[in-house]
């Protein structure tokens, strides 16, 4: 079975975002880009069912900048053992990211496409279901654990108040939540492999997608912060202000 | 033309959230708003939403694969009716973010996630960069899907009005995943998302037995829902239900109470619009201090059993 697994390049998340004063959108020139967290755990996950012999070849897909192909060149390092950069310097939003990883996928034929939940940029938390919505595709987002049984695919996932265990068939979308897994270091050796692997270079136009988005962003600003507010001495202090003042007692 | 708010129930009652986005959606337009209630024997939940205000009709689709929700099929069934319709809202809920993205997909249309702010029917404010900005944009796209994010919106004062209900068919997905099991935490205090006081516990409290021995008297005394930092999910402390941040759940309650949490970004995107914010923690520099209404610095497991005895 193949495996596809979409990551994108995000700011670090260790780096805090800056805003420009202009209020045209965020500050990301000379800063430390990253693969999405969320992007990573799809990728050891699977890694981890390559290991385990259910998976038999893992493609790794990115869609922007060529400066995505480092981005690729990690998910190689991790143990992708292909990847594919769907270039254009175009700003890409959901749709079309969905409508480009579809094409992928038409050609691919993989029996599971692992993504992030969301990208830790834009939060939008939609490439996933929107690929499996257009590629009638059944989907497990906000997944906390996968297995392949027999045909089908379980997977707990996560949702407001608990847990939920969906069967699916394949091929299947699952998005990756936090608790999935622990994502590996890259060591050094796989650095030095990774850039021996194929990477494979296509454009929007190849595969046939508009990418025009539907967005228009007008404006980015900081959001609103809180007044200071102020120490009190002991719980007695706490206690009477939360009543008389606040009156949330 | 209408707007279709998508419920969130569980086929007995509505849940809360939605009154949250009927309110949006009243700020777009609300001359003519619908709701769509899609389950299995669900008409109850029907007949609750067509009692709130602003609501001119309920569309109830039941039908028994429907019962468990899963997004292939209530997907088809909102398709059915969603081009006659220039607004689909949906909580901005795990279920919401699940489901939103797949209908406005299959209608070749944007989809607006979280949205805190109408400017116009056109164009809404969202957070990005884990709330750390706000975007303002545009959509050009005929028909808008949009998730609603519950705490920038007041729920919608109650009425005891009577909005028609019509009953719409259900629509499948062939090819769809099927609910093996759903396990619900039993809610023996309110829930976090709704709860007006939240209590929270970060990795100061040490340990998952220290979590039930100082913070849920706490808890029980302020009749609080239980909240955790993302460490302290992580060190095991708390369930992973109960993370309040960008990757957990967003509250705004009338009272937050953090205790042991130093005030990470991530978690301080997920309760910064709390009303009153009180920050207990031994570190004087700790950032959760620069959100906080009231700040006490000291030890905890002194601090805490003090409040209990003196709530």
């Amino acid at each position: 079975m193949k495996v596809v697994v979409a990551v994108k390049r995000v700011l670090d998340y260790n780096v805090k975002p800056r805003v420009r004063s202009d209020g045209s959108g965020l500050d990301l020139a000379n800063v430390k880009m990253s693969m999405n967290p969320f992007d990573e755990i799809a990728m050891e996950e699977a890694v981890r069912l390559k290991e385990a012999g259910v998976a038999t070849e893992v493609i790794a897909v990115s869609c922007g900048t060529t400066q995505s192909q480092e981005t690729l060149r990690t998910a190689l390092a991790m143990g992708a053992d292909r990847a594919i950069l769907v270039e254009t310097s175009a700003e890409l939003q959901p749709l079309a990211v969905a409508k480009l990883l579809k094409a992928i996928v038409d050609r691919e034929a993989p029996g599971l496409i692992l993504l992030g939940k969301q990208a830790i940029d834009d939060d939008a938390n939609q490439t996933g279901q929107m690929l499996a919505a257009l590629a009638g595709l059944p989907q497990a987002t906000f997944a906390s654990k996968v297995s392949v049984e027999g045909d089908r695919l379980i997977v707990a996932r996560e949702v407001d108040g608990g847990e939920e265990t969906l069967s699916l068939p394949m091929p299947a979308v699952v998005t990756s939540d936090l608790r999935l897994n622990e994502p590996r270091y890259v060591s050094l050796p796989n650095i030095m492999k990774a850039k021996k692997k194929p990477m494979e270079t296509v454009t929007p136009d190849m595969l046939g997608v508009d990418v025009a988005p539907r967005l228009q962003t007008l404006h980015v600003e900081e959001p609103a912060t809180r007044k200071a507010g102020v120490r009190v001495p002991d719980v007695a202090a706490l206690l009477g202000a939360l009543r008389d003042e606040a009156k949330v007692l | 033309m209408a707007i279709l708010v998508i419920a969130e129930h569980d086929n007995r009652a509505l849940s809360a959230v939605t009154l949250n986005v009927i309110a949006a959606a009243s700020r777009i337009d609300a001359t003519q708003i619908h709701v769509l209630v899609a389950g299995s024997g669900a008409r109850a939940v029907a007949v609750e939403a067509a009692k709130l205000a602003s609501v001119n009709t309920v569309l109830l689709a039941d039908a028994p694969h429907l019962e468990a929700q899963i997004a292939e099929h209530v997907e088809a069934t909102v398709l059915t009716i969603a081009k006659s319709y220039s607004h689909v809202l949906l909580a901005a809920s795990s279920q919401g973010k699940n489901l939103a993205p797949r209908i406005a997909a299959k209608l070749d249309v944007a989809q607006i996630g979280d949205i805190v702010e109408v400017v116009d029917a056109d164009t809404f404010k969202r957070p990005i960069y884990a709330g750390n900005a706000i975007a303002t944009v545009r959509s050009v796209d005929p028909i808008k899907v949009l998730t609603v994010r519950r705490t920038a919106f007041d729920p919608l004062a109650a009425q005891d009005t009577s909005a028609g209900l019509e009953e719409i068919a259900a629509a499948a997905d062939g090819n769809s995943a099927q609910l093996v099991s759903r396990t619900l935490a039993t809610r023996d205090r309110p829930e976090l998302g709704q709860a007006a006081t939240v209590v929270s516990g970060g990795r100061g409290l040490g340990s998952s037995q220290n979590f039930k021995d100082v913070l849920e008297p706490l808890a029980d005394k302020l009749g609080a829902a239980l909240g955790a930092s993302r460490a302290a999910v992580d060190a095991g402390f708390a369930p992973n239900d109960a993370q309040v941040g960008q990757t957990g759940k967003i509250v705004a309650p009338q009272l937050y109470v953090a205790v042991g949490i130093s005030g990470a970004i991530q978690h301080l995107a997920g309760m910064k619009d709390s009303k009153v914010i009180v920050a207990i923690n031994k570190d004087a520099e700790a950032p959760i201090f620069s959100v906080a209404d009231y700040g006490l610095v000291g030890d905890l497991f002194e601090i805490v059993p003090e409040m209990v005895a003196g709530v």
